[in-house]
């Protein structure tokens, strides 16, 4: 079984090939059955390979296919690797990946370019398979890059508007400004430690580097350089909501559900060196605790649909950054399960409002779509519901719960940490249940046109099954006390020493997050839904309205780097269109060329004063040789 | 050398020869005159060299003389023809109308 | 024997091309690659019989045994890489250019193969007399291919190339001669042998300013970023053929150079200077990728881009580790295939559009798809995406880097960032985006023929090969690293090079010793 693993990347990557072979001149049916075929081909097999390897009693399955790089004592193979916490990873990606292609096979049906999209969104499939399974980090990072190649090319996928090029280039960028810092640390780990093999990198680290000293420090902030850029975390998150530029499935799959959680899989991966890192990791934390509340706010400010959804995703993966910042790991890791299906839903339920309303995406121009869209309507509300952490009956509560329980019994900071979690987990059923009030309830605005086939409603319904009981896999000992989620990554991810606490204090913590997002929905409804006048009144003022200008532009980050980086580098490639250093050679040209023009004059034509020149120059000469 | 003339006369009249050369060759036009002058300087090295092998007793000076006498024989029959063709074509043989051969 | 049928393959296979133009048109093209098969099953065939060991074969005869001058070829798995790069290009050169070169087609090839058989002997020979000769040589023909058959400034580019490398070459050959009469005065013997010159003894200032001519000529060629300007002009003007060789191969001569001549001739000098040249490497990176950005000019673009490519192997080259070492020859062979496709590609786009002025082309993607598919792929191949080979050459050459100079290989992995934004602008404004208001709307273009997707898929299969699997490459160039890492430990860190000067002192620290050696050669005598 075990010698199956590096099939499950090697399918999709089989279907990149043959669509990348056929250039666009298979049929869309045979386009379709290669694309999701594949796929849906990777997530059986992960099946089978997880039935297995429970059965097994959770082995650590390597398989090497060859050796890639084996130069100087240094040795990085093509190995792939099986254990929970990539079990985990594969298991969410071949799923939510093959739902995601299923519902894109109707969803672009229309699309001139369907043979391109399933072309790349099989590569990322692929890629994103070998990041999670990769045994060493430069394999990892070969994944890595893949995903973000995936994204730029899927982003950009309607090239035609120069627009999507901008959005799609600026995402590449800003994420390799990350990239690059992650490559640089392997570079570190790799002089340092002499291998890039995980297990054997963090083992060596273990021994070699003692907590808190310099060289882990560094190599810790380097990788959560590679993990901010890549999950949109402050300070590299502004390229994430420009990224909705591309189709509806590339926003459920890449920037929802899989690649923008990479960071996250990263950081619980070497989480052996982030805990040789106390700063590292403290930075960790204050990082997502604040890209939680900034895209929160940001998030409340939006009219786009998926703009939204994408503060929303980057606030969620704050809660994720919190989480590893705390040491709560297997807390990380569960929010990251939950949040790829209740947001995959909310995005291809948007997706499925916006394609029946001629590609509209403000919220304000849509309403009153309940009974119009039932479908759409219900998987968005549920999603929403898991969104928000609705108590008891939906996946995201159980996720948040565990990480908020993890944020306050963190030490002496964890009180304030969890203040900020529970901030977050007011404003986050304030902003999606505005979203669903005004989208779906109120004054209709538009006439939907169409109907949704059975590609579309299966990957909807299943992801709102999931959406709701994905949580029941772990659940706090105040309801029923179900650690088996926690129970498999155990090996992979410790849990933290935990202070003893009374088990009442976990109970109010978790009443309190609970009665939170109550309220939240509540104040949602009071000002969306039932269309109270005194805070319309409110938004009118002057302050009100520049404070939303500020959200609504994401807190200003893309002017600040526009005037401090881009702009820069902008006027510096203009000045020096020509390159000055060929000027500098120009000049040594022109030079010559006067002195040609001055020398040529002497060729008078009268030979008699060529001769007093000889005579002169040879006197000079006799003068020198006499003299000198 | 009892009776001989003093090295530093032939040194001046050298010398002097060699100025009046130059002078002539800056100084006039017509191109056979300017020829001439040449002539005179290179007697005047002629005499430099003879001068020098007398002072240092040695043949040197007079195989340097019949060179520079072959060369000059050869110089002014080269030189002559061209003034020749020079005067067929522009029917001067002022130095300064040769100009026009610069272009 | 054999490597003499090296260079005289090519010379033959030119003066055929030459005469047999005045045949049929398309003779020439075929003689050409006739030549190409057979020097190249010449030189696997060399290579699979070769003994074990560093040397896969010899050539040696007198030739001017009064100077000291032998014909002197060496074949080592370093050669044999960058020779089989050689072979390879030019043959696809010989094939993008099928139809844009259509006047003068036999001197055309005959002056292709020419410039390879000078390329050849660079890399083959080891007299350095020898050396020099068949440095000169290919530049000759390469001057001609630039003037005659170049673009709208081709006379300008193409006398600019000729004064920068002969100028250059010039100052190698004074190198030469003062190595060989350095070497005279210590032995006695007059003699241009690589082997018996590596031993010279010689005082580290005058080792210094030697190594520096030799450096010199190999850093206008590499081209290092102050003595660039060239080569955008060069490359740019250069029909499609002559931009494939120049930036494919030529300029790997310069990094061939570095590697063979200056490291292992002047280990000290070379150690001394190495946190200079590591910085003029940096700044290429950078200084490269940012010109490259600011271009309208499809191909200049494309230059600029391998002047950033080359500035990594300066700087592997003088950190002089055996991983970075490696990761030079991955990035040399992975650059002639990602640029050398690329300037193939601008061909195949100025064929159609007339024009390489990014400005005027845009939403080509839609109309040609299979061409803008496999221009994108070879402008992400030159950002250093990991699966393609240009990745593998980076990668190594930091992490041989990174342990000699920390922050030279930091400011370096910026031009990591930089190489997106040149790269995605190429793609962006040539692929992307509306077509340009000015183009006939009239006459479709058509996409890629079959002449046309072999050359180019012949380039994808080795770009994916290289990054993926790029043992068989490491395996060949292998024997001859090691030994030229041996012969000359440049990075002896802690303990002091064995000193071969009994006069020198013990290797002072890289910056401490070139700051004396500077000192002293200002000091008026």
């Amino acid at each position: 079984m075990a010698a199956l693993l590096w099939i499950v990347p090697a399918l999709p990557l089989l279907g990149f090939l043959l669509l990348f072979l056929a250039g666009g001149r298979a049929s869309r049916l045979v386009t379709a059955i290669i694309g999701v075929g594949s796929t849906a081909l990777a997530a059986l097999l992960t099946l089978a390979l997880a039935a297995w390897f429970l059965h097994a009693g959770q082995p650590i399955v390597r398989a090497t296919l060859w050796q890639w790089i084996g130069v100087g004592g240094f040795t990085a193979p093509i190995g792939f690797e099986l254990d929970a916490l990539s079990l985990v990873m594969t298991l969410v990606i071949t799923f939510v990946g093959f739902l995601i292609h299923l519902y894109s096979s109707e969803f672009m049906q229309h699309d001139d370019g369907y043979g391109r999209f399933f072309c790349y969104m099989n590569l990322f499939v692929a890629s994103m398979l070998i990041l999670v399974l990769a045994d060493n980090l430069l394999l990892l990072f070969l994944g890595w890059e893949g995903v973000g190649l995936c994204s730029y090319l899927l982003i950009g996928f309607w090239y035609r508007d120069a627009a999507n090029g901008r959005a799609a280039r600026k995402a590449f960028i800003v994420t390799r400004v990350g990239d690059t810092a992650f490559m640089i640390g392997l570079l570190l780990l790799a002089t340092h430690l002499g291998t890039l093999d995980i297990a054997a990198l963090m083992e060596r680290a273990q021994s070699a580097w003692p907590a808190g000293s310099a060289l882990p420090t560094a190599a810790a902030a380097l990788l959560l350089g590679g993990a901010v850029g890549k999950s949109a975390q402050l300070p590299l998150q502004t390229w994430l909501p420009d990224a909705m530029a591309g189709p509806t499935p590339v926003s459920a799959l890449i920037h929802a559900a899989t690649m923008v959680t990479a960071g996250v899989y990263l950081i619980a991966r070497t989480h052996t060196l982030f805990n040789l890192a106390p700063s590292v990791q403290l930075a960790l934390t204050l990082i997502g605790a604040a890209t939680l509340l900034l895209a929160a706010f940001s998030a409340l400010a939006q009219h786009d649909l998926k703009r939204i959804l994408a503060y929303s995703t980057m606030s969620q993966i704050g809660y994720m950054f919190l989480a590893l910042g705390v040491g709560a790991w297997t807390a990380a890791i569960f929010h990251f399960m939950t949040h790829a299906f209740f947001k995959a839903l909310l995005f291809l339920a948007a997706g499925a409002v916006i394609m029946r309303i001629d590609d509209e995406h403000d919220i304000f121009r849509m309403g009153g779509l309940k009974r119009e869209l039932p479908v759409a309507f219900w998987s968005f509300l549920i999603g929403a519901a898991s969104l928000a952490a609705l108590p008891l009956v939906t996946a995201g509560f159980y996720s948040k719960d565990m990480i908020l329980w993890g944020a306050w019994n963190s030490g002496p900071r964890g009180p304030i940490l969890w203040g900020a979690g529970l901030l977050g987990a007011l404003l986050t059923p304030i902003y999606i249940f505005r979203a669903v009030f005004v989208v779906f309830f109120g004054e209709r605005h538009t006439a939907p046109s169409g109907r949704y086939g059975a590609r579309i409603v299966i990957p909807l319904a299943l992801l709102s099954a999931l959406a709701l009981t994905a949580g029941f896999v772990d659940m706090p000992p105040a309801l029923g006390n179900v650690t088996a989620f926690s129970r498999l990554l155990d090996p992979i991810l410790p849990a933290r020493q935990e202070v003893p606490t009374a088990a009442s204090t976990e109970a109010a913590v978790m009443v309190i997050a609970a009665l939170t997002a109550l309220l939240g929905v509540g104040i949602a409804w009071w000002i969306y839904g039932r269309r109270a006048a005194a805070p319309a009144r409110l938004f009118g003022t002057r302050p009100a309205l520049a404070l939303r200008r500020f959200w609504l532009c994401g807190w200003g980050f893309d002017w600040l780097y526009d005037c401090l980086l881009v702009r820069p580098f902008l006027w510096l490639a203009r000045i020096n269109r020509a390159d000055g250093v060929d000027a500098f050679y120009g000049l040594i040209a022109a030079a010559s060329r006067l002195f040609n023009r001055l020398l040529s004059r002497t060729e008078s034509g009268r030979l008699r004063r060529y001769a007093g020149w000889i005579a002169a120059g040879s006197l000079a000469a006799i003068a020198i040789a006499m003299f000198a | 050398m009892e009776g001989s003339v003093p090295l530093a006369h032939a040194w001046v009249l050298a010398i002097v020869l060699f100025g009046l050369g130059l002078a002539g060759l800056l100084a006039r036009r017509n191109l056979v005159f300017m020829l001439m002058s040449v002539e005179i300087m290179l007697n005047a090295a002629g005499l430099a060299f003879i001068t020098a092998g007398a002072r240092w007793g040695q043949a040197d000076g007079q195989i340097m003389f019949i060179l520079i006498l072959t060369l000059a024989a050869a110089e002014v029959s080269v030189g002559l023809a061209l003034i020749l063709q020079l005067f067929y074509r522009s029917a001067s043989v002022d130095a300064d109308s040769a100009r026009s051969l610069r272009d | 024997m054999m490597l003499a049928w090296l260079i005289l393959v090519p010379v033959l296979g030119a003066v055929i091309a030459a005469v047999s133009g005045r045949a049929a048109r398309d003779a020439p093209r075929w003689i050409a690659l006739a030549a190409l098969a057979v020097e190249l099953a010449l030189t696997v065939a060399i290579a699979v019989t070769a003994p074990g060991g560093r040397w896969l074969a010899h050539t040696h005869w007198r030739w001017i045994p009064q100077l000291g001058i032998s014909f002197r070829l060496d074949l080592d798995g370093l050669s044999l890489v960058l020779i089989l790069l050689a072979i390879g290009l030019t043959a696809l050169a010989v094939a993008a250019s099928w139809r844009e070169i259509g006047e003068r087609v036999g001197a055309f090839h005959s002056n292709l193969l020419f410039t390879l058989a000078g390329i050849v002997g660079v890399f083959l020979a080891l007299d350095l007399f020898l050396f020099f000769f068949f440095w000169e040589l290919m530049l000759v023909p390469m001057y001609f291919i630039i003037a005659l058959w170049g673009h709208e400034r081709r006379v300008y580019a193409a006398i600019k190339f000729f004064i920068f490398t002969q100028g250059s070459g010039l100052v190698m050959l004074v190198a030469i001669l003062a190595l060989a009469l350095a070497h005279r005065r210590a032995t006695g013997v007059l003699t241009f042998d690589y082997f018996a010159l590596q031993g010279t003894a010689l005082s580290p200032r005058i080792a210094f300013w030697i190594m520096l001519g030799f450096f010199f000529a190999f850093a206008v060629k590499l081209p290092a970023v102050p003595l660039h300007s060239w080569l955008p002009d060069a490359h740019t003007e250069a029909p499609t053929a002559g931009s494939v060789l120049l930036a494919g191969v030529l300029l790997k001569t310069g990094a061939y150079g570095l590697l063979r001549f200056v490291v292992p001739l002047f280990p000290q000098a070379a150690h001394a200077f190495a946190p200079i040249a590591m910085l003029l490497g940096a700044i290429s990176v950078l200084y490269g990728a940012l010109l490259a950005f600011a271009q309208r000019d499809m191909k200049r673009l494309v230059a600029y881009s391998s002047i950033s490519h080359m500035g990594f192997v300066l700087l592997g080259v003088f950190a002089w580790t055996a991983l970075s070492l490696q990761g030079v020859v991955v990035e040399m062979v992975a650059h002639g295939i990602s640029t050398g496709a690329l300037f193939i590609v601008v061909g195949m786009l100025q064929e159609r559009l007339h024009t390489r002025d990014l400005a005027r082309m845009g939403g080509l993607a839609a109309e040609l798809p299979r061409l803008s598919a496999l221009a994108m792929l070879f402008a992400i191949a030159s950002l250093g995406l990991p699966g393609l080979g240009n990745f593998i050459g980076e990668f190594l050459i930091l992490l041989g880097s990174f342990t000699v100079n920390r922050s030279l290989t930091i400011v370096a992995s910026v031009g990591l960032v930089a190489a997106v934004i040149y790269a995605l602008a190429l793609v962006q404004r040539a692929l992307h985006g509306q077509p340009h208001a000015l183009r006939p709307a009239g006459a479709p273009l058509l996409d890629l023929g079959a002449r046309e997707t072999t050359v180019l898929a012949v380039l994808t299969a080795a770009i994916v090969w290289l990054g993926v699997y790029p043992r068989p490459l490491f395996d060949a160039a292998a024997g001859g690293l090691d030994h030229l890492q041996q012969g000359a430990p440049l990075i002896a860190v802690a303990s002091p090079a064995p000193t071969p000067a009994p006069n020198s002192t013990p290797t002072p620290a890289p910056t401490l010793a070139l700051t004396l050696a500077l000192t002293r050669a200002e000091r008026p005598r």
